[in-house]
């Protein structure tokens, strides 16, 4: 059941300001436009939207060589983009926090955008990343924090899987 | 067009190297996969220094991320044309921040050094300086031999960037000179060089 009542963008903001997130790189997804734009809204989080994904595993290890932490924000159809780049993240102990929307998983109307979301958690795995779903958006705000604290304190390389339950299935406005 | 031409070319890499991180100060430098590392290896391994082993396309994407984080200093990315054609797309997302602090500058031989020798794109008409330009970057060049070299230094040193610099270097391969292997050392170096002794986790 989707739970309307709770604003879980709202919700992974607070965990990014309350573990200094300075860098935000994205690739956007429609259920991301509220989190990125907050993010943009705000003088102490750099946003950094991205050409492909790949480039978020690079900058955010540049971010972190430099003393910053960062997020990245993208939708499961991005997640093979990364593969190679979290070789990267995995050789030299990067921390990553990963905020992906599972597009194409639950109600989507456009089956080029199933595949990848099918593959996300095995593939993430796969590349070294520690994955943690969320279906049910009151568990947003403790499952990115738990998230945040074992990619920062840890380090270790971080996915949050949030479902398209929670996002709700795209429609094109029909 | 004669896509040998490189070999030819008057401006040697472990010179241009050596020149560009001479009396470096805080300089923070990446040394793209393969040769470059090695490149600045050569001219003095330093905790200032992120030599890539891997990561093939990311090395200006890496320099970014630094540069924006590390806004006072200078940040240098010296890389290859093999790597910057892999990512070339970061390009634009770094035209798009404007950090002033960063310069890249690649060592374009027109060959993939570490696989052969074999060409690249540049060896044809592919113009990295002029997809830098089109990306947005305020200041670019290209530099070919000494005396554009020498004009160049200055700039890449210390214009408000981004900077991009094509350097046409010859084509021809050098003596292994590597930096530490184990990634996480060279990530908690850094760190601890510019951010204190607990920086690293």
């Amino acid at each position: 059941m989707r739970n309307t009542d709770i604003n879980w963008s709202d919700e992974i903001f607070a965990v990014l300001r309350d573990y200094d997130v300075a860098q935000v790189a994205y690739v956007p997804d429609a259920g991301h436009s509220r989190l990125i734009d907050r993010c943009i809204a705000l003088n102490e989080i750099t946003t950094v939207p991205l050409t492909t994904e790949e480039e978020g595993m690079a900058l955010l290890g540049g971010a972190w060589l430099g003393g910053q932490r960062g997020a990245m924000l993208m939708q499961s159809s991005g997640v093979g983009n990364c593969i190679n780049m979290l070789a990267f993240t995995k050789t030299c102990r990067f921390p990553l926090l990963m905020l992906v929307t599972m597009r194409g998983q639950w109600g989507e109307f456009n089956p080029w955008q199933v595949p990848m979301w099918q593959a996300t958690p095995e593939v993430l795995e796969l590349s070294g990343v520690i994955t943690m779903p969320v279906d049910d958006a009151a568990r947003m705000g403790e499952t990115v924090a738990a998230a945040a604290r074992m990619a920062f304190e840890g380090p270790a390389a971080v996915a949050v899987l949030i479902s398209q339950r929670v996002i709700g299935a795209k429609s094109f406005g029909k | 067009m004669d896509r040998n031409r490189a070999e030819n070319y008057p401006l040697r890499r472990r010179d241009v190297a050596a020149r560009l991180l001479a009396d470096r100060g805080d300089m923070l430098v990446v040394g793209g996969l393969g040769a470059p590392a090695w490149d600045i290896t050569a001219a003095g391994d330093t905790p200032l220094n992120f030599p890539l082993w891997g990561a093939m396309g990311g090395a200006a994407a890496i320099g970014l991320g630094l540069a924006l984080a590390q806004p006072a200093r200078r940040v240098l990315v010296l890389t290859g044309d093999g790597d910057m054609l892999m990512g070339v797309g970061s390009l634009a997302t770094i035209a798009a921040q404007r950090p002033a602090n960063l310069a890249i500058v690649v060592q374009d031989n027109e060959r993939y050094g570490e696989t052969g020798m074999q060409t690249t794109h540049t060896a044809g008409d592919v113009d990295l300086a002029g997809m830098a330009a089109a990306a947005g970057f305020p200041v670019v060049g290209r530099a070919a031999d000494e005396a554009e070299f020498e004009a160049a230094i200055p700039v890449i040193r210390e214009a408000a960037g981004p900077v991009f610099y094509n350097v046409k270097i010859r084509a021809e391969m050098e003596d292994f000179v590597m930096p530490p292997k184990d990634g996480a050392h060279l990530k908690d170096r850094m760190r601890i060089a510019l951010l204190g002794p607990d920086a690293a986790v």
